[in-house]
């Protein structure tokens, strides 16, 4: 279907219809495995399977056809536009849960306290929540029968602050592996790319660990209460997405490996490494909006 | 830009009959079946999208005529009111994200190649996936009608805590069938944006594209912002409902109305999303049918712009009522007042192009008309309910209803079956009946207005929405909306009889079809073949 100087339509596929499977039946397999349903958990990690599954035969078509030179200039402005798009998107879902954040510190505390300036803040504590101080972290919510608050919170300057040297260092990183890639430096390559890998997975351990701290020795659990609702919503999610870089980041790693790209053609190779750093952004939100301020 | 166009020509395809309308495929079911579902090409794409709706439009179509039969008269008819609650959350569920949004996503895939002189859409594939993604979607949120306990039955814009502490079982299917339109959504608009962006033939700069394609952009960037924002709603009522979290529970130091900002920083955008598109058409059809070109062109899509940037500044005229601050009632009451503005623009355009042009009144011209009408009746309503003291007599009573309504049904809805009249002929390569459109022309705008008009002074009157049951004295226009309601629904049968009738044979049309047609669309012959512009046509 294509030729030289035209656009490259792709013959019929049955990937999506595959990712389709894949993802109607994590979605089932989700809501069952919540309901307890013994079925919901082999589901979802089907679907799991399949969506690796469409992921990998899916992008190993584009692949091919990249390789095979089917993609003029045209083709791939139209996934960098869509990749940008694609990341915007992200940033707007990461933006509901910042909006969360932002509206229960800035709103909703202080009028369960009673501290809001209005009259309704004031009768609302008094009359609803009288031992509701308010503050921030929320240590004892309104109701600590049902949501039991915690003892302690994560240090800015403990785990999170090495995290957040560990994604900048990553972003300078992947940097390097790019001009690594267009000055044809392969070594320099190989190597920036596995210690952006390794710096990934080094973040992610510790993230685990503060967890495994946090749920061990502070309390502080998705059960605690706003704060704890929001520092793992969001640093959940995050941490998702970093997961979800970082075997992006091992993928081009391999593809770097085997020469796939090259100073014209590393449209695959900057899709990472934009991933990679919107990753970063969002980090350095959560530094200063969960962990420190 | 119509009068200037070098057409260089389909190099693909001669102008034989039916064979190049499609792929070439084996005979039988299965490959046929394979066709349709692996397709990568737009307007096959385009097609199962405005079939799904339509499909989807005669459900949620069956649910609201349900909810007049049981509200055709005071007391309990035919269900009983959780079974009613569970219907007008689905009635409105399915004609949002089933019936509106895909329509206009089907008319996107259609049209926006074709008016840009693109060959297909940016990412064909892609594009595959985020309509096929959508009959799974509505599998599971459809099968919740079957599940123990009810089906969600909190209203469609699901308030917490009735979706968290108080939701069905059902809930949770119901939030990761609204994962998977949402995935759908943002795919699509990430596709038709970039189509746009990057796809356009040599000469075809910004300024010069299609209204319709305007609408477009707009309301993809407006999708891309706002889907990940629902998401993240139903997201926080999944965790809220299972996980322990407190997002929207005051016991836990979160809020219930953070809810509402949530939803409705997405659902506000949503509604223009709903309706800009519709814009986009009536911006197409009434120039064509007065023989004139588009007055004021530019403002046009100036006021396209500033609508779509002021509609993600207002959410809580929403909440007027839930004791926000006087000064945030009095921004979002200003806010909104503001895009009464650009819509003004709009409407002064449309009217202004008919102005002394040489009108005639086929059926897509004739729905054009009474949208650019009745959607400035729902205009006007929406300004009253943007009142914030007004609003406090208005919030959830049938003036709501009503006003909703009518942006929707002769706004968005009209535009869209104007668009399929408008349309079809280029699509299927005949003319559709033009009696029997007329007739479902007249039987829609008059029934509708008998159904959705009543409900005004329902609401005025003080009749709550939501309720199976009502007080004696809102009985007479009840009993009239309901009755409007049943014609309508009866008339859009003639509307399936005219496309199934129109596919299947009539009158050929023409490459133009109609006489005061402008831009691209209109120099491929009809039917438009399989592939077209696969060499693009050069602008001047
Ligand atoms: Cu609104």
């Amino acid at each position: 279907m294509s030729s030289e100087g035209s656009y490259y339509l792709p013959d019929p596929s049955h990937w999506p219809l595959i990712g389709c499977i894949a993802l109607f039946s994590m979605a089932i397999g989700a809501a069952n495995w919540i309901h307890g349903n013994t079925i919901g958990p082999y589901l979802l990690i089907f679907g799991l399977l399949v969506l690796f599954f469409m992921m990998f035969g899916w992008f190993r078509t584009v692949i091919h056809e990249s390789l095979a030179g089917h993609y003029g200039d045209k083709v791939d402005t139209s996934f960098r536009w869509g990749m940008g798009w694609f990341i915007f998107s992200e940033v707007c879902f990461f933006g509901a849960f910042f909006g969360a954040l932002f509206y229960t510190r800035w709103i909703t505390i202080p009028s369960l306290a009673g501290t809001y300036g209005t009259q309704a803040s004031i009768h609302t504590n008094l009359l609803l929540w009288p031992n509701f101080t308010g503050g921030w972290p929320v240590f004892h919510p309104p109701a600590t029968k049902i949501f039991a608050g915690m003892k302690s919170v994560m240090e800015t300057w403990g785990i999170a602050a090495i995290n957040t040297a560990i994604l900048l260092t990553s972003g300078a990183t992947i940097t390097w592996a790019h001009w690594a890639l267009v000055k044809h430096k392969r070594k320099q390559l190989i190597f920036s790319m596995v210690l952006t890998v390794l710096l990934g997975i080094v973040f992610l351990y510790l993230q685990a660990h503060e967890y495994a701290i946090a749920y061990m020795e502070k309390g502080l659990t998705l059960g605690s209460g706003i704060y704890g609702t929001t520092f793992f919503m969001l640093t959940g999610f995050h941490g998702l997405h970093v997961t979800i870089g970082t075997i992006m980041l091992i993928i081009i790693t391999l593809r770097c490996a085997r020469g796939h790209f090259g100073p014209n053609n590393l449209f695959g190779f900057e899709a990472v490494s934009w991933y990679w750093h919107f990753v970063d952004v969002v980090w350095l939100g959560l530094f200063i909006f969960v962990y420190w301020l | 830009m119509s009068d200037a166009i070098t057409h260089t020509g389909d190099h693909t395809h001669g102008h034989g009959h039916d064979d190049h309308h499609g792929p070439h495929i084996k005979k039988g079911i299965l490959p046929w079946i394979g066709r349709w579902v692996f397709t990568t090409n737009h307007k096959d794409i385009g097609t199962l999208y405005l079939w799904l709706s339509f499909l989807m439009f005669f459900v949620g179509g069956a649910m609201a005529l349900l909810i007049r039969a049981e509200l055709f008269k005071p007391g309990l008819q035919i269900m009983n009111p959780d079974f009613f609650n569970q219907m007008t959350t689905l009635h409105g569920l399915i004609m949002v994200f089933g019936v509106i949004m895909p329509a206009s996503v089907g008319l996107a895939n259609w049209l926006v190649p074709m008016m840009i002189g693109a060959p297909d859409m940016a990412l064909p594939r892609l594009n595959n996936w985020s309509f096929w993604l959508l009959p799974f979607a509505f599998t599971i949120l459809m099968s919740t009608l079957f599940m123990k306990g009810s089906a969600p039955n909190f209203g469609w814009t699901f308030y917490a805590p009735l979706s968290t502490s108080y939701g069905p079982p059902s809930t949770d299917f119901f939030i990761f069938s609204v994962h998977l339109m949402g995935i759908s959504s943002i795919m699509g608009a990430l596709n038709i944006i970039v189509t746009i962006l990057n796809m356009r033939a040599p000469g075809m700069t910004m300024m010069k594209m299609p209204i319709f394609v305007w609408t477009w952009l707009i309301t993809a960037f407006l999708l891309l912002a706002v889907m990940p924002v629902l998401a993240g709603a139903v997201t926080m009522v999944l965790t809220d409902r299972h996980f322990g979290t407190s997002f929207f529970n005051a016991a836990g130091g979160g809020d219930p109305l953070l809810f509402q900002h949530v939803f409705w920083f997405f659902g506000h955008p949503e509604v223009y999303i709903l309706i800009m598109p519709a814009f986009g058409i009536i911006s197409e059809i009434i120039p064509t049918f007065s023989r004139k070109a588009l007055f004021g062109r530019s403002f046009m899509i100036y006021a396209i712009a500033a609508i779509a940037i002021l509609s993600l500044i207002v959410w809580a005229h929403h909440m007027f009522t839930t004791g926000i601050t006087l000064s945030a009632e009095l921004f979002f009451m200003y806010a909104t007042m503001l895009i009464a503005v650009p819509t003004g623009v709009k409407v002064f355009n449309w009217v202004s192009t008919m102005f002394q042009g040489a009108m005639t009144f086929e059926t897509p011209m004739l729905f054009a008309v009474a949208f650019v009408i009745l959607f400035t009746i729902g205009g006007f309503s929406g300004l009253m309910l943007s009142i914030v003291p007004a609003d406090f007599q208005y919030q959830d009573t049938y003036f709501v209803v009503a006003h909703f309504h009518y942006v929707l049904v002769p706004g968005s809805l009209f535009a869209l079956m104007a668009a399929v009249y408008f349309w079809l002929p280029k699509w299927t390569g005949h003319m559709y009946n033009e009696a029997l459109g007329k007739w479902h022309f007249w039987l829609s705008v008059i029934s509708m207005n008998v159904t959705f008009f009543p409900m005004h002074f329902l609401g005025l009157a003080g009749m709550p929405r939501r309720v199976p049951d009502y007080a004696l004295q809102f009985a007479d226009f009840n009993a009239i909306a309901s009755v409007g309601a049943f014609v309508f629904g009866v008339a859009q049968l003639l509307f399936l009889a005219n496309i199934i009738l129109t596919i299947r044979g009539g009158k050929k049309a023409t490459t133009k079809v109609w006489e005061g047609s402008q831009g691209l669309e209109w120099t491929v012959p009809s039917p438009a073949p399989y592939h077209t512009f696969a060499t693009p046509p050069v602008v001047k």
